[in-house]
């Protein structure tokens, strides 16, 4: 029981944002490997999450999927201006899934997916010269998804589900450019509550309209997350302060926006599968990041002003061995972040993700799948235009750079 | 199972790459020193080089000097470690043998409700016997005039006391007889700033004038604290620092000085704040108050006119001025002590010398809290401000401040022409770009400083003193200019991310 624990809890550590907002692309080894394609893909239990009508075409009566990545991100900010020259710390961030299948009959399939879509982990170095936006944040949001599909015709199935969220926050700012106590320790902030609890729900068709082509339509509803009553911590207010900056409470929320992926896959050569996804993400959702307190720190808001986004994801899988299949894929993500509106909190420009892995089968049930993403930026001259003080803007500017990796395995399992 | 975590974090570290940027600001030659050497930075002058700030010097202020703001940007373009003489607390004031020195305080923070400024509750803790070791790259003592520099008897802790010596100096002098300028030149400094001779007009200035005008008396030795240097001896000083400071090649810049007009020190506190009723206007005014006096001054005039040289015309002119009349109003003028009008008490001693405030008379910004109370307790008719004149330590009269612009001014003239005489030095206008915060402030990064006392956000607490923001604001003005005399590119500094006052 307390392997199990330990185990549990090193899941837990946190997920890092790397994908256009906060969006961690990273739910399956083997689709992770292609690309992060799969929503036409037949292939393992993975596809919970790609797409629940799929799960009605899966071999076997049972199907298992276990996986785990480690993304190192890190952000470099520097400011010529200023001289300035800021790195965020770089830490592991583990987002992880599970999924499982069970075929109950011909025709009706059931699925549970546990998995990590969202989530955001960056720390700055304390009091940088962009703290009056963020020192550090860490986002963290797990999805549970019950499944069920039906397969309506060999042509055709469809399967959806709830999805069950379970995510927390923790933000710290300081209050804003120059406030300090009289030792100079700047006036901070901390946001932060845990079990925010949200609902959602998933659907999927696929169709096999001719042998070897796979269609596949998959629509992700929105969740808010939304945080009430949850601790506002104020560390080193002046005493003589005239205004209220006890510690209290606070209420935020945070879309994580609808998704809608349509894609196709072709089996060729015998040994040969080709995928396509196109992602579109609804991020115009998220307009502002508005945070009430209930003292005099009033309501903060900050424009955000996101934009829909869509990723192009192309994977290819090679049979290669009858124990050995490879696969490799790329994607090119765009960001949300508009030009002006780009915050260090998730700071992250177009990408392309280049993806590889492969499995090994250990025997007829279980195969070992190893994944690996490198997601490449352009370095970008950027600033965030809409912060202001005392009735004065000042843009927060500068040129980043970002770099992901994300080295993966996991474990699957056929009965 | 958590070292199987750790194992894992260093493996992936291993092949994580560290995103760098094409054109890094890291990388040699991304900023130019120009044709300026800053390996080492030797930084000269009084309180406004020493950080000095809510009035005294403490950590925080420190931090802020605006040598230590250059020495960091500096740090871009090949300069060296800077260091200063740090002061023991955020406290502020000074000890000497554990006995806190008369007149070095602890430092201002608005506190209490409503905020206000008050000296910071604490025991000063910076002792002025324990000598540092040296060098420090930032050579300033608060308090010092220009030939301060060039004393050998203003590192002697024996002359605190005395005040031959300054114990800012003392603290961190090589030796007690050494001198401020010989311990800059002694580091062999490739780059130096000199920021002096505001306090050869400022002390006197903020004393209200109570000193002499030294003009025409080049002799350092009979110069007062108080007093205004004479211009003369400033030049000659000035010169042979210069000449001290930049005698091994070193190239430097020096600042000029600020008219006390710019200081909210002098502006914030009106030359009229008497808020006045009928009644209490109609009661001054009468012969059992001022009424007696504009009499007197009319009688007196009239036997001068008929007994001296002096004209009626010029009679006129000063019965005029002497005239106090209030009315019912919230702006009636302040009635102050002058010691430049005609001296009357010969003839009647009632008849002192005193007139109303002008906008041309400064009234000093510690003057501010005693108008309006009452010199004798209990007794309304010792109103300061009103019934009882402000004296001459309070008010910084017409005649005295054209004084301190006489003195500025010629100042100023030396320390271009000197400036000029030297094609490795250069000057910053410090001046003229103070007399914008009056003007309608500094902008820059989203933030703008004015010249308003406590919430303009460019003068520190002491009404005299920038803040680290305004220390900000001046270190990119010189910035700015080095890297136009010097073609240099040196970044300048974000004034938005630093403190203004401090709240306690």
């Amino acid at each position: 029981m307390k392997k199990l624990l330990s185990f549990v809890l090193f899941f837990l550590v946190g997920s890092t944002l790397y994908a256009g907002g906060y969006r961690v692309s990273i739910q399956g080894q083997k689709q992770l490997a292609m690309g992060h394609t799969g929503v036409a893909v037949i292939s393992s239990a993975e596809s919970v999450f790609f797409n629940p009508a799929s799960i009605s075409f899966l071999d076997g009566k049972m199907n298992f999927s276990l996986g785990v990545s480690g993304v190192i991100a890190e952000t470099r900010y520097e400011n010529k201006e200023f001289g300035d020259v800021n790195n965020t710390e770089s830490g592991l961030a583990t987002p992880f899934n599970f999924y499982a299948t069970y075929k109950a009959n011909d025709w009706l399939s059931f699925g549970l997916g546990v998995y990590t879509p969202y989530g955001s982990s960056v720390e700055w170095e304390k009091d940088w010269s962009g703290s009056h936006l963020v020192n550090d944040i860490d986002l963290k949001a797990i999805f549970v998804q019950p499944t069920i599909a039906v397969k309506i015709s060999d042509k055709l199935s469809i399967g959806g589900g709830p999805i069950y969220v379970n995510g927390s926050v923790n933000f710290n700012k300081n209050l804003n450019r120059s406030l300090v106590d009289i030792n100079g320790n700047r006036t901070n902030v901390t946001v932060e509550q845990k079990s925010i609890s949200a609902w959602g729900y998933t659907l999927g068709v696929m169709i096999k309209p001719i042998e070897k082509l796979n269609i596949g339509f998959n629509y992700r509803s929105k969740v808010i997350m939304q945080a009430e009553n949850g601790d506002a911590d104020f560390e080193n207010v002046p005493e003589s302060l005239p205004n209220n900056l006890s510690d209290g409470k606070f209420d935020a929320e945070l879309p994580l926006p609808a998704e809608i992926t349509m894609g196709l896959s072709y089996e060729f050569c015998d040994k040969f599968l080709f995928a396509f996804d196109y992602n579109f993400a609804q991020w115009s959702e998220y307009e502002a990041l508005v945070v009430e307190f209930d003292n005099d720190a009033g309501v903060s808001t900050s424009p955000r002003n996101y934009k829909d986004a869509e990723t192009f994801r192309f994977g290819l899988q090679y049979e290669a061995h009858k124990k050995v299949t490879v696969r490799t894929g790329v994607y090119f993500d765009q960001s949300p972040v508009q030009d002006g509106y780009f915050a260090p909190e998730t700071p992250r420009n177009d990408s392309v993700g280049y993806t590889a892995g492969l499995s090994f089968k250990v025997n007829d049930k279980l195969s070992i799948d190893a994944s690996f993403l490198y997601l490449h930026f352009e370095e970008i001259d950027n600033s965030y235009d809409h912060y202001q003080e005392s009735g004065q803007n000042a843009p927060f500017e500068g040129t980043y750079k970002s770099s992901v990796i994300a080295p993966g395995i996991g474990l699957s399992y056929k009965l | 199972m958590k070292n199987i975590k750790y194992i894992a974090i260093m493996a992936l570290g291993l092949i994580a790459c560290e995103p760098e940027l094409d054109n890094s600001i890291e990388d040699a030659g991304f900023y130019s020193a120009g044709t300026a050497d800053f390996s080492k930075f030797v930084s000269v002058g009084n309180s406004l080089t020493a950080g000095y700030a809510d009035g005294t010097v403490y950590l925080e202020g420190q931090k802020y000097s605006y040598p230590n703001i250059l020495a960091d940007k500096f740090s871009h373009v090949g300069g060296g470690s800077f260091t200063q003489p740090l002061v023991s607390d955020n406290i502020g004031g000074l000890v000497l043998s554990g006995t806190q020195i008369p007149g070095f305080d602890t430092r201002l923070v608005l506190t209490g409700d409503p905020l206000g400024p008050d000296n910071l509750a604490g025991t000063p803790t910076t002792e002025v016997s324990d000598i540092l070791t040296g060098p420090f790259n930032n050579v300033s003592a608060p308090g010092a005039k220009s030939f301060h520099l060039l004393s050998d008897t203003y590192g002697n802790i024996s002359g605190v006391q005395t005040g031959t010596a300054n114990p800012y100096f003392v603290r961190m002098a090589s030796s007690p007889s050494a001198t401020m300028l010989g311990d800059a030149v002694a580091q062999d400094p490739t780059f130096f700033s000199l920021w002096i001779g505001n306090n050869d007009i400022l002390s006197f200035a903020t004393s209200g004038g109570v000193g002499v005008d030294q003009l025409g008396n080049p002799n350092p030795a009979t110069h007062g604290p108080n007093d205004i240097t004479d211009p003369t001896l400033f030049h000659g000083t000035y010169d042979a620092l210069l000449s001290g400071l930049t005698a091994n090649g070193a190239k430097g810049v020096v600042m000029n000085l600020p008219s006390v007009t710019s200081i909210p020190f002098f502006t914030y506190v009106d030359h009229n704040p008497v808020p006045l009723d009928a009644a209490t206007a109609g009661f001054l005014n009468s012969a059992s108050a001022y009424g007696a006096y504009n009499a007197g001054i009319q009688g007196a005039f009239a036997y001068l006119v008929a007994n001296t040289p002096l004209t009626q015309e010029m009679a006129d002119a000063e019965i005029a001025k002497r005239t106090i009349v209030f009315s019912e109003s919230a702006n009636n003028a302040l009635v102050i002590m002058d010691e430049s009008l005609t001296d009357l008490t010969g003839i009647n001693p009632a008849l002192i010398s005193m007139r109303q405030a002008t906008a041309a008379d400064l009234i000093l910004l510690t003057t501010g809290p005693l108008i309006g109370t009452l010199a004798v307790e209990g007794d309304p008719t010792t109103t300061i401000g009103v019934a009882v004149p402000l004296n001459d330590s309070q008010v910084l009269t017409e005649n005295e401040v054209s004084m301190v612009a006489n003195a500025q001014t010629a100042y100023n003239n030396s320390i271009s022409m000197l400036a000029a005489a030297n094609d490795d030095v250069i000057l910053v206008d410090v001046k003229t770009s103070m007399e914008q915060l009056a003007n309608g402030g500094l902008s820059s990064n989203g933030v703008t400083i004015t010249d308003v006392y406590a919430t303009g956000g460019g003068f520190s607490l002491d009404g005299v003193h920038p803040t680290a923001r305004g220390y900000a604001f001046i270190s990119n003005i010189i910035l700015e200019r080095i890297n136009e005399e010097f073609n240099a590119t040196i970044p300048v500094t974000n004034t938005g991310n630093y403190p203004t006052t401090y709240i306690d």
